[in-house]
């Protein structure tokens, strides 16, 4: 009985983390006179607050950006920081030492400084209102290196021996042998990559004003505070339309997102 | 292989980062510097002011403002998360039923964007017809002003951030929790320990790291609040939750005001490190094993 009533309690509790989700979509399908009903299911079903969206902002059209701009970075930042992650951990050279303390402190320096310089820079290089301004500053980060090179520290040596005298080069080695045996640390940091990126928000606010370089983000951002839709279900549908892609990529992956995470959390 | 060829392939491979670091991240620095002695629009010519910024903004209220909103935010949101997550992380490392399921719908609101977070959570407070109003009158409560009432929307937002983000910690305390040994607890058993007193005395001493990691996290997040009241409140009622990051923006992207924006961005992350060190001293214990 107490184990019953325990199982009820969590369940409410962890149905309160779903709840708002449901009732957004619902909210989204339905008149709105009906919008402040608990229950999700409602006789008027309709999708004209779907259309409105689309007739409103070229929402297809941030959804493809913000798919270019997310897979961009994310393909760089696995290629460049696992390339300087591998350096670190395999390489001796000279300054290796020096590399590996600037990276720590690029970790530390907070966003809210580099924030303005980082605009003026992409107004110098006439870069707002572009792809690049997007991609660029994002190509690797630090964090990446960093995962990168404690995974790659435990790499056996004897492999890597081994490789370099079938006269395989630094690069293959890395690409042919280490990438394809360190499956965990790409999915990590792609995953982590890829979502801060696709959620991001204020860089593209503040590069971008353009409607049609926007990400998804800041276009329903705009769409929610820019009085184009007064009508709460149009805006909550185009809060569905952003929420849906990674809803549906979480539901299947799920276990990776989690486990990427909580390895992100024990670094920091 | 000789040391040489170690030197070389080792720059080349650093190179890429060498570049990125020295335009992106060290010549930012560097420049907000100048600019915070300048006062400049972006279009016209730089103006050379000295510490006009600085007094300017020991005497700029909605500064200080902005700080005491995200320190009321980080006084509700950092012990709400870190108690909940813990609960619900020590529930979650027993032998459940459906472990898995739970862990991930505590976690859904962590990976969906925070605009969708905030656009839900607006409704749900909404006055006339949010679904929390409309609870609270169906049990004769009185309706509760959540982002109406100055002293409440900065709170609000302090819950609906906790609710985003308290899947995550989560599972930080679950790694944290599984890495405590078990050994503890049955020697605990064995001294007749009650399940509070091994709580108090063994879980929360061995993932104290833990708790500093979640601690600094939320103090960080915290300082980067933005998305949340620009969409939901636009720093209203009354400035009440103007976050540091939302002023920032404001001050850069509403006025042009570049060399006070870099001002801004360099006391704020000023108070940040001052905030982190007060945190470690207080709470960073020494483990003995």
């Amino acid at each position: 009985m107490k184990k019953v009533l325990f199982y009820i309690v969590l369940s409410l509790v962890a149905l309160s983390f779903i709840y708002p989700f449901i009732w957004m979509v619902s909210a989204t399908l339905r008149p709105e006179s009906e919008l402040s009903n608990l229950s999700p299911i409602s006789r008027n079903f309709s999708t004209s607050n779907y259309r409105s969206v689309l007739e409103k902002i070229p929402i297809g059209r941030a959804f493809l950006n913000s798919l270019f701009v997310s897979c961009s970075i994310t393909l760089s930042v696995l290629v460049f920081a696992s390339m300087i992650g591998y350096a670190l951990a395999r390489l001796k050279f000279i300054g290796r030492e020096l590399i590996f303390m600037v990276i720590l402190f690029t970790m530390m320096i907070p966003f809210q400084i580099t924030l303005i310089p980082l605009y003026v820079l992409m107004v110098k290089f006439g870069w707002t209102d572009t792809y690049q301004a997007l991609i660029v500053p994002g190509m690797i980060s630090a964090f990446g290196i960093l995962l990168f090179t404690q995974y790659f520290k435990a790499f056996p040596q004897s492999i890597i021996d081994a490789a370099r005298m079938d006269g395989c080069s630094d690069l293959g080695i890395l690409f042919r042998i280490v990438w394809p045996n360190s499956i965990p640390a790409l999915v990590t940091v792609g995953i982590i990559t890829f979502m801060n990126t696709w959620n991001d928000i204020l860089w593209p606010l503040v590069v971008i004003r353009k409607q049609s370089i926007m990400t998804m983000p800041q276009m329903v951002t705009l769409f929610a505070v820019g009085g184009q839709a007064p009508q709460v279900g149009v805006q909550l549908a185009s809060a569905t339309m952003l929420a849906a892609p990674i809803v549906i990529v979480y539901s299947i992956f799920q276990r990776y997102f989690i486990a990427s995470m909580a390895r992100t959390g024990l670094k920091g | 292989m000789n040391k040489y060829e170690n030197n070389r392939v080792g720059y080349l491979m650093g190179l890429p980062y060498i570049i990125f670091f020295l335009l992106f991240v060290a010549y930012p620095l560097i420049f907000s510097f100048i600019l915070v002695f300048h006062k400049w629009d972006i279009i016209g010519p730089m103006n050379f002011v000295g510490f006009v910024n600085f007094s300017h903004l020991l005497h700029d209220s909605l500064f200080w403002k902005s700080l005491g909103n995200t320190l009321i935010f980080l006084a509700i949101h950092i012990p709400l998360q870190i108690i909940i997550a813990l609960v619900i992380a020590n529930i979650l490392n027993q032998k459940i039923v459906a472990r898995g399921f739970f862990r991930a719908a505590f976690f859904l609101p962590v990976v969906i964007s925070g605009v969708v977070v905030t656009m839900i959570w607006q409704q749900l407070y909404s006055q006339e017809t949010g679904l929390f109003n409309m609870l609270l009158s169906k049990i004769s409560l009185p309706k509760i002003p959540w982002l109406i009432s100055t002293k409440l929307a900065m709170p609000s937002i302090a819950i609906m951030a906790t609710w985003k983000n308290v899947g995550l910690y989560i599972v930080l305390f679950l790694a944290g929790l599984q890495n405590v040994p078990v050994s503890l607890y049955e020697a605990a058993d064995l001294d007749g320990a009650t399940g509070v007193q091994k709580f108090l005395h063994i879980t929360i001493p061995m993932i104290n790291p833990t708790i500093i990691m979640v601690l600094i996290l939320s103090t960080l997040g915290g300082f980067s609040l933005f998305i949340e009241p620009y969409v939901m409140t636009g720093g209203g009622p009354m400035n009440s939750t103007l976050s540091c990051v939302l002023y920032i923006y404001k001050q850069a992207f509403y006025f042009n005001h570049m060399g006070y924006a870099a001002t801004l961005g360099f006391a704020v992350a000023f108070i940040i490190m001052i905030v982190v060190i007060i945190q470690r001293r207080l709470f960073e214990t020494e483990i003995y094993t």
